[in-house]
């Protein structure tokens, strides 16, 4: 028996949750202090930056108390906060399990990643710059899940982009970060007009665009304009979480500063669009829906391009990206899902926060050690001489491929089940990405960790200091045993249940079900591939040619050379022949009108000679005709 | 009657003939003057703004002075909304383009010595922009067409010599080319302002008095083409825009940010005071290929804003585009979509004055509008490169900034307008709906070439802004964010014009009402 | 009868009308400007002959005032140009075109 997910009630208490607009204005004032006041604040900056994160961080854990206080049934509170767009849109905030649970991952991985950036901006003249965009961006993201409209949410989403595109270009004067920056924003703003459509369609077939009345007025089941819907809202979906076909810009993002790709990039940002679908999920995306199908495809066949891509990247960054891509893609297709997945989702969702802002930082923390390399090839060896941030890393790995036990384990392993009891085809291919999985980060760990040092002479590879290493340390804690928390005993489930509905009982964890094992089996493999190809044989410090599947991994895919010669080059020429139309076409033929009217008078004038008598003769011409005229008609 | 409004437009025209009257070699004093006598408009304005009641009679602060009484002209004034929003709109631009223009007319000089624009009257340049800004007040307090003719015309000369003896290079190219296209406009609206009077019989030219007096649908259509072209050449829309570009490029930014930002409105203003509400029956048989004109305007302007190397012309383009959107809002028939155009008039004034403005500031430390002249801004003046990042956002109608609402209602309400069946609108409003990542193209590749990437060696010399500058750029930020946040009060002062306006073209405005929230 | 009065007027305007258009010399084409004056004159005394009654002398009248005001102004041009350029020819004095 499937229940209803809960009604939204409006909050009437005088507790936390009501101030829950504080979450939000905390990181805003904090970015608009150290943007406005400028460089009065570069000695503190940071420090308040911090501060506010941490501060937001205590508002979500009150309110998500105060929550759990409700009974079940009265889990879903809004707060409204004033009228927006007089008759249309009122902004209001929802606090419900879905969205404070975001909101407690966003403050919480978020301020870690505020204390870790202190040590590894500590060089940069711009740190208080950095802080302020980092505050803007949790501030954007916690509207972004608070909203309890779609305007709200939209905003908080583009808000988002801002911050990432202003994170991404954050040392824009390196052409590469300008470019990815601009190329960020604008595949995301491909994935915005498929949000906006959506939009437009529910309120005109709606005429509301806020989720506690779209809850009455759609009944669940699929028809054409639900189904638009769905889709259009997936195209945004795919744009923020760099699901194919608008996965362009992920790896490219890399060039920003390595705190930037865990915050953003790994652990929140790029999650939006799953929870975008699971928000939606009883609305648009309903059990068995097409949309629901889609959202699952598009998953799936992420999560193996991501990994693929994985396998063949040398820099660091790049190949945690190309696993991003992949574990987003493992959300995705569990929320395509329906009720089932979501809790599953979420929950990888969340332990993904965790470990893979740990493998982020922690590359980042190597970087810091090895001036800025990201090169694999020119690591090795290195659990020696960084031990904290070798064994946090290696926590983080066995999480993400699903060591038993361990966070990525019990959530990965649930969708995987999942699908492969709801759309067994998708969910083979997710058992698939898992073995790959297993390859590429297994690669990722001998390259770096273990085997010959190849760095070279100049470089001095060193621990970094504790600020960056304690949180490294949370991070991995939660890598270890949050999955175990979250799915054992349906904890998660339960919770969500309000929010995104599923059956009154949780689904029991089945420790030795066939696609788990087979999954076990797989990882191992790709593992054991990954020693005897980087572990135990060595490395070549410059990169062999490969195979044309090495190169077409390299190569992303192929996805940047399609998007150019689809849309850029035929924008271009589309451009210039725009532009020459306008100045040729269109400006011409208002000029050339000009100077056929300036032409004809000037060859007209040439009849004033300024001889008397030429002029005389034309009157006397003119005279004539006039009288033969008037002789003619008669009237003489 | 009520001395208003008369009042609000001496104030500039009393400063004009002082500053013109001050003694050679007093450009400070003409340039103070100018400020105080343009923030006492401002003052007044709003304290005259607190006064409207939203939910009172549709024209406020009216006054009727006879004219010309053998005609019936009469000098005729009063606010609705609409016209309460823009006049708001005029006055807090001026003071702000004043103190950007502060240098202006003192001559432009590169680093090496070449002069670009020469010095010249400082005195003429303030006069002629506070009587400008008599007339923008009167052309839209103006209640009487034939007044309206009249202040619409004679805008025309103020701007005519700011363009042609202030502005750049081509500068007389460009002012003769806004003037012609002007007056070919203004002449075709003559004749149908005299076809209305003639024809309406009535003996007078009182906008509310004719208002339904034109039924015979033949009449209607050719009274209101003539005024639609008029707007049409004015607001820009495509195919007669071409004039905008050179002349915005040409003109100093201040009077651009005037240009662009105000006189442009009187097309869109224009249109949605004029052309529906005394032609309700020609508009609705006009909608489809105006709306048509408008989707063009929206797609190709951005287009072609792509494609420009010169960042003055750039901007200009964004315009051409953002105006297709107020067309295509004015012309929807929802009351939400026309909301949103009106207030879409106002944001892109704020929006594009502040992209004008920043765009002029980098072009006076470097004296070349091209963008291949920059890279690099940020890195030497973080301050105006910030200010003009957000402008430009702004300008892409990013979310939490006020061009997004009024864009969102624009699109919003098109898509959902129940005129001339559900499914051309909602194509349109789907195709507009991808200027989105067009106005994300422009401005951010603009922004990469200028302010990011290594910083170009004329660039390095640059200093940021003084305190001058943050003064002008500062105040148009802050209503740009303000109102992207809190809409609700321009909204609640447009919206009950709009219903009045929907309701003289006879379009049931219960859209808002039946789809509202239910509050 | 007074048909050969209106030959001989447009004779004499014929005449007038060809000088003008043929001949350079500013004094001579003046000359025959009032020579085409003359014809008039001869036609408008004539029709008041004809019909019988005195408007048409009137207007002759008219025209011998008009045609002296003219001499006055025209010699003292004529005249002025002569000692400017040394030269009464109508084609010299162009400058005043396009």
């Amino acid at each position: 028996m499937e229940s209803e997910i809960a009604q939204i009630a409006q909050y009437a208490g005088d507790g936390v949750i009501g101030l829950s607009w504080l979450m939000i204005a905390f990181p805003l004032v904090g970015a608009f202090i150290l943007l406005v006041f400028g460089r009065f604040t570069n000695r503190w900056g940071h420090l308040l930056g911090v501060a506010m994160s941490l501060a937001s961080f205590v508002v979500a854990v009150l309110a998500f108390m105060e929550l759990i206080g409700f009974g079940e049934d009265q889990r879903r509170q809004a707060v409204h906060l004033y009228e927006f767009i007089p008759g249309m849109v009122d902004m209001g905030l929802l606090v419900d399990p879905l969205s404070i649970s975001f909101a407690l991952l966003i403050t919480g991985v978020g301020s870690l990643i505020h204390i870790y950036s202190i040590g590894y901006m500590s060089h940069d003249e711009h740190r208080r710059r950095f802080f302020a965009y980092l505050n803007l961006f949790v501030a954007a993201m916690l509207l972004l899940v608070l909203a309890d409209n779609y305007v709200g949410l939209f905003i908080g989403w583009e808000g988002v982009g801002l911050a990432s595109y202003l994170l991404i270009g954050f040392w824009q004067f390196k052409p590469s970060a300008a470019v990815a920056a601009k190329k960020a924003f604008v595949v995301n703003r491909v994935g915005d007009f498929g949000l906006l459509v959506g939009m437009f369609v529910i309120w005109t077939s709606f005429g509301t665009l806020a989720f506690k009345d779209l809850g009455a007025k759609v009944s669940g089941a699929e028809n054409g304009v639900t189904l638009a819907i769905g889709l259009l809202l997936l195209l945004g979906a795919c744009g923020k979480s760099a699901q194919l076909p608008l996965q362009s810009w992920l790896l490219d993002a890399m060039e920003g500063p390595t705190p930037v790709s865990a915050l953003i990039h790994a652990a929140t940002m790029v999650t939006a669009g799953v929870y975008l679908v699971v928000r939606s999920g009883a609305f648009f995306f309903p059990e068995g829906s097409g949309a629901a199908l889609a959202a699952a495809i598009v998953g799936a066949v992420t999560l193996l391009a991501g990994a693929i891509i994985g396998c063949a990247k040398d820099d660091i960054k790049k190949g945690l990206a190309g696993s991003t891509m992949s574990q987003i893609g493992y959300m995705m297709l569990g929320a395509g899902l329906g009720p089932a997945g979501y809790a599953f989702a979420i929950g990888h969702l969340i332990t993904h926060g965790f470990f893979k802002a740990d493998l982020f930082l922690g590359a980042g923390s190597i970087m810091h050690g090895m001036n800025d390399e990201v090169d694999m090839r020119k690591y090795g060896g290195l659990r020696k001489y960084m031990p904290v941030t070798f064994a946090t890393f290696f926590i983080g790995y066995l999480a993400i491929i699903g060591f038993p036990l361990l966070s990525g384990y019990f959530t990965k392993d649930g969708i995987i089940e999942t699908a492969v009891h709801h759309q067994p085809v998708l969910g083979w291919l997710a058992v698939l990405g898992a073995g790959i999985t297993g390859f590429y980060m297994s690669r990722m760990v001998f390259m770096t960790f273990f085997g010959q040092k190849r760095w070279a002479d100049d470089a001095h590879p060193h621990e970094s200091p504790s600020v960056m290493t304690v949180p490294l340390m949370i991070l991995s804690l939660g890598a270890l045993g949050l999955g175990a928390y979250l799915v054992l005993g349906g904890t998660l489930y339960t919770f969500l249940r309000p929010a995104v509905g599923g059956e009154a009982t949780p689904p029991v964890f089945d420790f030795a079900s066939t696609p788990g094992l087979v999954t076990l089996v797989l990882v191992a493999i790709g593992a054991a591939i990954a020693w005897v190809k980087y572990g135990r044989a060595e490395v070549p410090a410059v990169q062999p040619r490969g195979s044309f599947v090495t190169t077409f991994a390299r190569r992303d895919l192929y996805g940047d050379a399609l998007n150019e010669s689809l849309f850029m080059r035929p924008g271009q020429w589309l451009t210039r022949i725009a532009v020459f139309f306008d100045n040729r076409g269109i400006d011409g033929l208002v000029n050339g009108l000009a100077a056929g009217i300036g032409g004809t008078s000037g060859r007209l004038r040439r009849v004033q000679t300024g001889f008397a008598r030429t002029y005389a003769l034309s009157i006397f011409i003119g005279a004539a005709l006039l009288t033969g005229a008037l002789l003619l008609v008669g009237n003489i | 009657m009520s001395p208003w409004l008369p009042i609000l437009m001496a104030v500039p025209v009393v400063g004009a003939i002082v500053v013109a009257l001050l003694p050679k070699g007093s450009d400070k004093l003409a340039k103070q003057l100018t400020l105080l006598f343009s923030l006492l408009t401002l003052v007044l304005t709003g304290v005259m703004a607190a006064g409207y009641k939203p939910t009172g009679p549709r024209f406020q602060f009216a006054a009727e002075y006879d004219w010309i009484p053998s005609f019936g002209v009469k000098f005729g004034v009063g606010v609705d909304g609409v016209a309460l929003v823009l006049i708001a709109l005029s006055v807090v631009l001026v003071p702000i383009v004043v103190l950007a223009s502060w240098n202006d007319a003192d001559g432009v000089k590169t680093a090496d010595g070449t002069i670009v624009a020469p010095k010249r009257s400082v005195k003429t340049y303030f006069s002629l922009l506070l009587v400008l800004e008599t007339m923008m007040i009167g052309v839209f307090a103006a209640t009487d067409v034939f007044l309206f003719y009249v202040f619409f015309e004679a805008m025309l000369i103020p701007m005519y010599f700011m363009i042609g003896s202030y502005g750049g290079a081509q500068r007389s190219y460009a002012a003769v080319k806004f003037l012609l296209y002007s007056l070919f406009g203004g002449l075709l609206m003559l004749v149908a302002v005299i076809g209305l009077y003639v024809l309406a019989g009535s003996k007078t030219f009182m906008f509310p008095e004719l208002v339904g007096a034109i039924q015979d649908p033949a009449m209607q259509k050719w009274l209101f083409g003539g005024f639609f072209i008029a707007f049409a050449i004015k607001a820009p829309l495509w195919p007669v825009h071409t004039w905008l570009p050179d002349a915005a490029a040409q003109a100093p930014a201040g009077a651009a940010v005037l240009l662009v930002g105000v006189l442009d409105k009187v097309g869109t203003f224009g249109m949605l005071r004029f052309c529906l509400e005394l032609f309700p029956d020609a508009a609705k048989a006009f909608t489809m290929p105006i709306v048509v004109l408008a989707v063009i305007s929206i797609i190709y302007g951005a287009i072609v804003a792509i494609g420009q190397t010169d960042m003055k012309r750039l901007i200009a383009y964004t315009s051409i585009s953002h105006f297709g959107f107020i067309v295509l809002g004015v012309f929807a028939m929802s009351d939400v979509a026309q909301s949103g155009a009106a207030l879409y008039m106002v944001n892109h004034g704020f929006a594009t004055g502040a992209l004008f403005l920043a765009a002029g500031f980098l072009i006076a430390r470097r004296g070349s509008p091209y963008i291949k002249d920059y890279g690099g801004v940020q890195k030497v003046a973080p301050l105006l490169a910030g200010f003009f990042l957000i402008a430009g956002l702004a300008g892409l109608s990013l979310p939490g900034l006020s061009s997004f609402v009024s864009e969102f209602m624009v699109m919003i309400g098109t898509y959902s307008s129940e005129a001339h069946g559900s499914g051309a609108l909602t194509v349109a409003a789907g195709i507009s709906a991808l200027a989105v990542i067009l106005a994300a193209v422009y401005i951010l590749w603009m922004v990469q070439r200028t302010l990011n990437g290594p910083t170009a060696e004329p660039v390095k010399a640059f200093k940021d802004l003084n305190a001058r500058e943050v003064w002008v750029l500062a105040p148009l930020v802050a209503l740009i964010i303000g109102f992207g946040f809190f809409p609700k009060p321009l909204l609640d002062v447009i919206n009950p014009s709009v219903q009045a306006t929907l309701t003289n073209v006879h379009v049931p405005t219960s859209t808002i009402a039946e789809k509202g929230t239910g509050q | 009868m007074t048909t050969h009065y209106l030959v001989l007027s447009a004779l004499l305007f014929g005449i007038g009308a060809v000088g003008v258009l043929i001949r350079r010399n500013a004094i001579v084409v003046f000359m025959c400007v009032e020579l085409m004056l003359n014809a008039c004159n001869l036609a408008f005394v004539t029709f008041s002959r004809q019909v019988g009654n005195l408007e048409g002398q009137i207007i002759a009248f008219f025209v011998m005032v008009v045609a002296a005001a003219e001499v006055v102004v025209g010699l003292a041009i004529i005249v002025t140009i002569f000692r400017t350029r040394r030269s009464a020819s109508v084609d010299d004095a162009n400058l005043l075109k396009y």
